[in-house]
């Protein structure tokens, strides 16, 4: 293995070995274990695998695992033990979702928006989440969750 | 008897079919019911704990599985409430009684000195034994007796009311569908569908496809082919290289546009409801017809499945809604015993009906029979869900309405033509399952004879207005010949016929001069349809008095399936080069709403779901195929699109629970068109409602 072929997930150095094709979402999802990321459509159309690479939120069926290398990665496992996250609060608060397929994509979407620590208004988030498809109709209760996650954000002064 | 046992329970009369002990004599229920991400397991907990009198999280709850559970049929139509969780209560109710018969026995006192909460029962204030300590000595085979009393309604929800999703934290940030499933030494299978189920393979290099990239084996039975590989991304990669190299003869076929098709047809109706003599010699008629195209089930995780046989048995992980009706289907393919099956449900992407999972269900299996002692996992691709998955039928309805010399309608007449809105596994006897066409084997479906009216209708569901019309006739014409495969989607001809019959309320309306919500009171006979009709007319007052320039409103009401939940919704658009819809308030009741967050999310969600098939949602078809290839070619609802919703619920807690995942998409649909009309002054009669439509009616309009 060579060795200098490391990305940091979730905080975490990980090593890639994959071969030169593979994708990001397959990488995280078959060889690093983190299933959060989902296939949904593999031609960069529907968000289900978003995830955040160095900051940004990106398609991760549309990167090659390879181009992550030295790049930090963020999937939605990282919201798992945060309970007091501001999205884990609001989610659950406004309990926005329903099949839940969506929701580990629009969640990194909606990290990304957080973690600039900047306002949005509801029409910037929902057109930040356009990149994010939802076919159970959850989509008035997410974008709550959103919108108060990041004013609770904003509240704290971070 | 008080009440009347619920249906599952005639088939399954022992307590020990619904709950028992398992290895660590803790309890364990059953229910045949799945959970689709519409919040079932929650839903289901809430009535065991309530009626048991345990907290939420006490309780284990093990949902469909051939080899365990109850069979329900198909979890579908708003119904497992109504059926699933009272036959739930049933079952717990005679295990509270049993519980509290044994302490008495014990503690030598009477059983009314005794109450049971919290897991603990109580003597006198005191807690003299948890709930554990007396499972020993319940007796699981006993049957339920028919006179076993629930808990008064008045009691219900003493010890909480609402909790949160049991299963959304780990939707959000888990790994809980069957997409997900890992074993050791799983391989990955995918299918290579041809765009339609009755082509033959003419042509695959079966050799240079089993030298792609990952692939270990490849798989032929007749026209079936797929591969097995060692990681998802190749056995993907590779069905997509087959796609592009196969030939297929395909069935001749000359339709050209299915809707044109459906309207050209002049077979014979079939009368499906009439309540009286629909002909009248005066009076002056009025009409309208609306068609709705094919559109997809739209799921965003693709049709998904795990197998795995072993020395002739079959275990098949799947995200189906009857695991049962699947076993079926299944050893009808594989010509074997139902008991050599074992169909165990498992998570999927919402489905909103019969959508592609008993399908990709088959693919594994087929796959995994090659490879013997392995699991196989298969996920579908974008190209599989848009060309092999059933889609919602297309279907066209015709009304009129008869208007009597009081101003009031007097009479009501429906024509329908339609594609059957339902194709399960199994029904019309066949396996229904698309790859058992393509088999050498082939196990074609046969026509199906739609949803019957016993269990609310197929085409004509909600053909019949919900308001007292007079008599009420209601004709459909089914039309099997499209080369196309349809099945049930969420609420089936109620969203067309409930737009269609509410259109035609507002255009009579409008001809006798009356404010529309005032003219449907008028017509109701129920108190419970009134007071949801009176409420959106207070609820319409706040909005509906400054619109601007191009904005309009209108509402829509109907009571699913004529006796399951009442939903009335009001609209307001603006019409511009596209319609946007700015508002929408809803008014509904479910009788008894178990969890009322639960009802208020599946109702926003049937009204989201609804504006987006009403405005954007038709499938591209070419031939005998789809040519839907990403979402770019099928635009759904988007999050900037979303208007501000407002539910309002009218709880009725002494009522019995009515359903309600299903009640809000045609009184939505209906608002959204009606406001179209009342903005634009003319109306769209072919579904969606897109740009092109809007011009083409204000341009036949002008002719």
């Amino acid at each position: 293995m060579d060795s200098d072929l490391i990305c940091t997930i979730n905080g975490a150095d990980h090593p890639i070995e994959v071969s030169s094709n593979e994708s990001l979402l397959f990488f995280l999802r078959d060889k690093a274990g983190l299933r959060s990321t989902r296939f949904g459509c593999g031609q960069g159309t529907c968000g289900a695998c978003t995830v955040i690479i160095d900051g940004e939120a990106k398609l991760s069926c549309e990167t090659i695992a390879l181009d992550v290398v030295g790049k930090s990665i963020e999937t939605a496992e990282i919201l798992a033990d945060q309970s007091e996250h501001p999205l884990v609060k609001t989610f659950q608060e406004f309990q926005a979702g329903q099949c839940g397929y969506c929701l580990p994509g629009i969640l990194m979407t909606s990290k990304a928006l957080l973690d600039k620590k900047q306002k949005f208004s509801r029409l910037e988030i929902a057109q930040a989440l356009d990149a994010n498809l939802c076919r159970c109709g959850a989509h008035s209760r997410i974008l709550d969750a959103v919108e108060k996650a990041i004013k609770l954000t904003d509240e704290k002064g971070e | 008897m008080k009440n009347q046992a619920p249906k599952p329970l005639v088939e399954y009369p022992k307590l020990g079919d619904w709950v028992s002990l398992n290895e660590e004599k803790k309890l364990v229920f059953f229910s045949g019911r799945v959970e689709l991400g519409q919040g079932n397991i929650t839903a289901l907990t809430m009535m065991i704990c309530d009626e048991l009198g345990v907290q939420p999280g006490q309780v284990n709850l093990q949902m469909a599985r051939t080899d365990m559970t109850p069979n329900e049929g198909f979890t579908a139509g708003s119904m497992s409430i109504v059926h699933g969780g009272q036959s739930l209560r049933w079952a717990v109710a005679y295990l509270r009684q049993q519980i509290l018969k044994i302490s008495a026995k014990k503690l030598k006192t009477s059983l009314d000195e005794l109450n049971l909460y919290d897991g603990e029962i109580h003597h006198n204030g005191s807690v003299v034994f948890k709930i554990d300590q007396m499972l020993d000595d319940v007796n699981f085979e006993n049957e339920i007796p028919e006179d076993i009393g629930l808990k008064d309604p008045s009691q219900r929800w003493s010890q909480f009311r609402e909790i949160d999703r049991v299963d959304l934290m780990e939707r959000m940030t888990g790994a809980p569908f069957v997409h997900d499933m890992i074993e050791k030494g799983m391989l990955f299978g995918a299918p290579v569908h041809p765009g339609n189920m009755y082509s033959k393979l003419l042509s695959l290099d079966i050799q240079a496809l089993s030298k792609r990239p990952g692939v270990i084996k490849v798989v032929q039975d007749g026209s079936f082919v797929g591969v097995l590989a060692t990681s998802q991304q190749s056995a993907l990669e590779a069905a997509e290289w087959a796609r592009g190299k196969a030939q297929w003869r395909e069935i001749d076929t000359t339709i050209d546009n299915p809707m044109s098709y459906l309207n050209s047809q002049h077979h014979d109706f079939e009368i499906v409801a009439e309540t009286g003599d629909v002909n009248k010699n005066s009076g002056q008629w009025y009409e309208l017809t609306v068609s709705r195209p094919y559109i997809f089930h739209g799921s965003i995780g693709p049709s998904a499945a795990v197998a795995k046989w072993e020395k002739e048995k079959l275990t098949v992980w799947t995200h189906s809604q009857g695991v049962f009706q699947l076993r079926g289907a299944l050893a009808k393919v594989f010509e074997t015993e139902e008991a050599n099956i074992t169909v165990i449900h498992k998570a999927g992407a919402g489905c909103y009906g019969h959508n592609g999972a008993d399908d990709a269900a088959l693919d594994a299996a087929l796959l995994a029979k090659a490879v013997e002692g392995n699991y196989v996992k298969v996920v579908w691709s974008r190209y599989d869900e848009f060309h092999a998955a059933p889609m919602g039928a297309a279907m066209v309805t015709k009304s009129r309405a008869h208007l009597g010399p009081d101003g009031l309608i007097t009479a009501f007449d429906v024509e329908i033509t339609s594609v059957p809105h339902s194709s399960r596994p199994g029904t019309g006897g066949t396996p229904n399952l698309r790859s058992a066409v393509l088999i050498k084997n082939s196990k074609l479906p046969a026509n199906s004879p739609d949803v019957p009216a016993v269990r609310g209708g197929g085409a004509e569901r909600n053909a019949v207005p919900s308001y007292n019309f007079g008599p009420v006739r209601v004709k459909k014409r089914l039309v099997h010949d499209l080369p196309f495969r349809a099945s049930a989607l969420r609420s089936l001809g109620a969203y067309n016929n409930v737009i269609v019959n509410e259109g035609l309320v507002d255009e009579v309306a409008n001809k006798v001069g009356e404010d529309p919500i005032a003219y449907r009171i008028k017509h109701c006979t129920d108190e419970r349809s009134k007071d949801l009709l009176l409420r959106l007319e207070a609820e319409s007052r706040k909005y509906i008095k400054n619109l601007k320039e191009g904005q309009g409103w209108g509402v829509g009401y109907a009571r699913y399936k004529g006796l399951s939940g009442l939903c009335a919704v009001l609209a307001i658009v603006t019409v511009d080069e596209e319609v946007t819809v700015d508002r929408v308030v809803s008014v509904s009741d479910v009788g008894e709403a178990v969890s009322p967050d639960g009802v208020k999310n599946q109702i926003e969600g049937g009204i989201i779901q609804s504006i987006s098939w009403t405005l954007k949602e038709a499938v591209k078809t070419e031939g005998n195929s789809t040519i839907v290839e990403s979402w770019y070619d099928y635009p759904i609802i988007q999050f900037s699109e979303i208007p501000i919703v407002e539910t309002i619920l009218i709880e009725r807690p002494l009522e019995k629970p009515l359903g309600a995942a299903e009640i809000s998409q045609g009184p939505a649909g209906a608002a959204v068109a009606n406001a179209v009309s009342n903005a634009l002054g003319v109306r769209v009669s072919q579904l969606p409602i897109t740009r092109d439509a809007i011009v083409s009616s204000l341009l036949s309009n002008e002719n």
